[in-house]
């Protein structure tokens, strides 16, 4: 510590050139910021997946039906302890830019499913005997000022009435939060009873989105996999059954390999401050060869001489980087800046930590060879370049 | 030549210094010889190019002689290992540049604090030692300056402050008042005398300057690698 007001002076001394070496940084890192939430929102469900659901969709599409019977099928294949649906809704609240997911479900069947979504008992109560009740996420609730008994207009972009009409009322009779961060609380259920019996006769009736099943063993998801799909083998509907991350992961990369795309942005980023902060320590070292000789005429020994160099480079990094990061998160933190496409955009903090890991290893590697060019210096000859 | 004295506090034998400039070899030092008495003021004369420097940078442990050895209180310097070497001259050097050689980022007494960094010193003693310093070379007043706002004989007051800082066994003096004018030169000439005489100080100020010489208690000449007690014609 008795020496950092040494590496802090060294920083001051090109005023100029260390605020823009600090910008690109930070301006580097708000990057790196913006794409881990994008990257998150987009494929982060793949982590938080249950590692014991897994997802029977058609095996043609996802916008394929499959018959409600196959529920009870289902569940008498071994190794299955639970089955439920979802469909997809497509609804739109008042403007096609308000997007969240709506999905009619089986409210205790549904509910058991994910106990990673938060419902008051009482709230769980209105909802099995409200046929029309929905139960909403925070975010959602927060984001249009709902609240309980509120009722809803929803208008579908796939299901009509047998009135033709595709407006549709839901009263809102809970509102659930996520047991930790990752959750989604973007989304909308309501009841499947009541929409199989208000939806067209003519087209779906009887028939839902996709099923999620929970196993018995996790050890013995693939094994089970096999069973359901060898099950509807043959029949009209055949399926695919994957992991729920393997599902999450799929729908992901219907916009691309976000996990590549984000890696191949980053990499280019940061080689190229890594060239610009580089630049910044070598011009700062060669042009203080005299007083490093003087350091090390008082006593200064190699190690410490190499220990300034990347100090003073990592402080740069480090600075720059957290700056960056904590002006990531703050504009992070307002939330979605799509108005819903990215439900769960939040900066994840094994990001952040890792940001904060990448500026110190960004200023150890820009660091080390101006450092190992200073502890060669000879001082007699580094003395007469004063 | 072999210039003897009495307590002996540095010993330098047989040395040779030889640079490569390519293929060519300069030969700086040549079997060179010279004792200094603990609490002597000695100063080193000779024309540019004739191994000042050279040899002052072997007594402080700064460069490493091609041949013979250099001894300061009895430590053989040529045998210390890069990292003991600076251990040493942390401990037992002050040296005194004729550019003060200042750190130009920070102020007077962050400059004459930088070689009590390398010590076990408190922050608070530190600051002790740095004022009392400070005081002997008549600098308390500016202590907070930076030093482009101080003068020439200023700055090297302060180099000097950094010199004695640690209570070196040594001060080594490279032209410190090349650069001044004569009267600052007489102020830094003063406090190197004062030094010498009344804290006892071994300094060796290497100087082409006869005005300067005078100041010493004895004055050697070097050229062309060797010593000699009589200028150089």
């Amino acid at each position: 510590m008795k020496f950092l007001h040494l590496v802090w002076s060294n920083l001051r001394r090109k005023k100029l050139r260390t605020s823009l070496t600090l910008l690109s940084i930070l301006v580097a890192f708000v990057l790196f910021g913006f794409l881990a939430a994008i990257k998150h929102a987009l494929a982060g469900g793949v982590e938080l997946a249950g590692a014991d659901r897994l997802i029977v969709r058609h095996k043609v599409s996802i916008i394929q039906l499959l018959p409600e019977s196959y529920k009870a099928r289902m569940e008498r294949i071994p190794g299955v302890v639970l089955a439920t649906h979802q469909t997809w809704f497509g609804g739109i609240y008042q403007d096609p830019k308000n997007f969240f997911m709506q999905n009619p479900v089986v409210p205790e069947e549904f509910l058991a499913m994910h106990p990673e979504m938060i419902l008051a008992p009482g709230q769980k109560k209105a909802w099995l005997e409200t046929r029309t009740g929905a139960i909403v996420g925070r975010k959602t609730a927060d984001r249009f000022h709902w609240k309980i008994g509120d009722r809803v207009p929803i208008q579908s972009t796939i299901w009509a009435k047998p009135d033709g009409s595709r407006a549709w009322e839901f009263d809102i009779v809970g509102i659930y939060d996520g047991k930790d961060k990752g959750t989604d609380t973007t989304p909308l259920f309501f009841r499947y009873d009541y929409f199989d019996e208000v939806r067209r006769q003519s087209w779906g009736k009887g028939q839902v989105g996709w099923y999620t099943i929970r196993v018995k063993d996790p050890a013995q998801a693939a094994e089970v996999a096999k069973r359901v799909d060898q099950e509807f083998e043959n029949s009209a509907a055949e399926t695919k059954t994957e992991p729920e991350g393997a599902f999450v992961q799929a729908w992901a990369n219907q916009v691309g390999n976000i996990v590549m795309i984000v890696a191949a942005i980053l990499g280019a980023v940061f080689f190229t401050i890594l060239l610009v902060t580089g630049n910044t320590m070598a011009q700062a070292v060669r042009e203080r060869t005299g007083e490093l000789g003087v350091l090390k005429a008082i006593g200064f020994t190699n190690g410490q001489i190499v220990s300034l160099v990347l100090a003073e480079a990592c402080l740069l990094t480090v600075l720059g980087g957290g700056l960056g990061l904590g002006l990531a998160w703050l504009v992070i933190s307002r939330g979605d800046p799509t108005g819903g496409l990215l439900p769960m955009f939040f900066f994840p903090t094994r990001d952040l930590l890792i940001g904060l890991g990448i500026s110190v290893l960004l200023g150890v590697v820009t660091g080390i060879i101006p450092a190992y060019q200073a502890m060669r210096l000879r001082v007699a000859d580094a003395l007469r370049r004063t | 030549m072999n210039i003897q004295g009495n307590d002996t506090l540095v010993s330098v034998d047989g040395v040779e210094k030889v640079f490569h400039r390519g293929a060519e070899e300069i030969h700086v030092l040549s079997n060179l010889q010279l004792r200094v008495p603990s609490g002597e003021f000695l100063a080193l004369m000779g024309p540019s190019g004739s191994g000042k420097s050279t040899l002052l940078n072997l007594i402080g442990g700064l460069d490493r002689p091609t041949r013979g050895t250099v001894s300061v209180a009895g430590e053989r310097l040529d045998q210390l290992s890069d990292h003991r070497l600076a251990a040493w001259r942390a401990r037992h050097v002050g040296f005194v540049f004729q550019l003060y050689n200042l750190m130009p980022m920070l102020t007077a007494e962050r400059n004459v604090e930088l070689p009590l960094l390398l010590t076990h010193l408190s922050k608070a003693e530190r600051s002790q030692h740095v004022k009392a310093v400070l005081a002997v070379v008549g600098l308390s007043h500016r202590a907070t300056h930076y030093p482009r706002t101080l003068s020439g004989g200023e700055q090297q007051r302060v180099g000097i402050a950094r010199g004695i800082v640690t209570d070196p066994t040594l001060l080594l003096c490279d032209e410190p008042t090349g650069d001044l004018d004569r009267k600052a030169g007489d102020e830094i000439l003063n406090l190197l005398q004062g030094l010498n005489r009344e804290h006892g100080k071994t300094i060796i100020m290497v100087t082409h300057d006869p005005h300067a010489s005078a100041r010493a208690a004895r004055t050697v000449h070097l050229d062309k690698g060797q010593l000699s007690n009589e200028p150089v014609k």
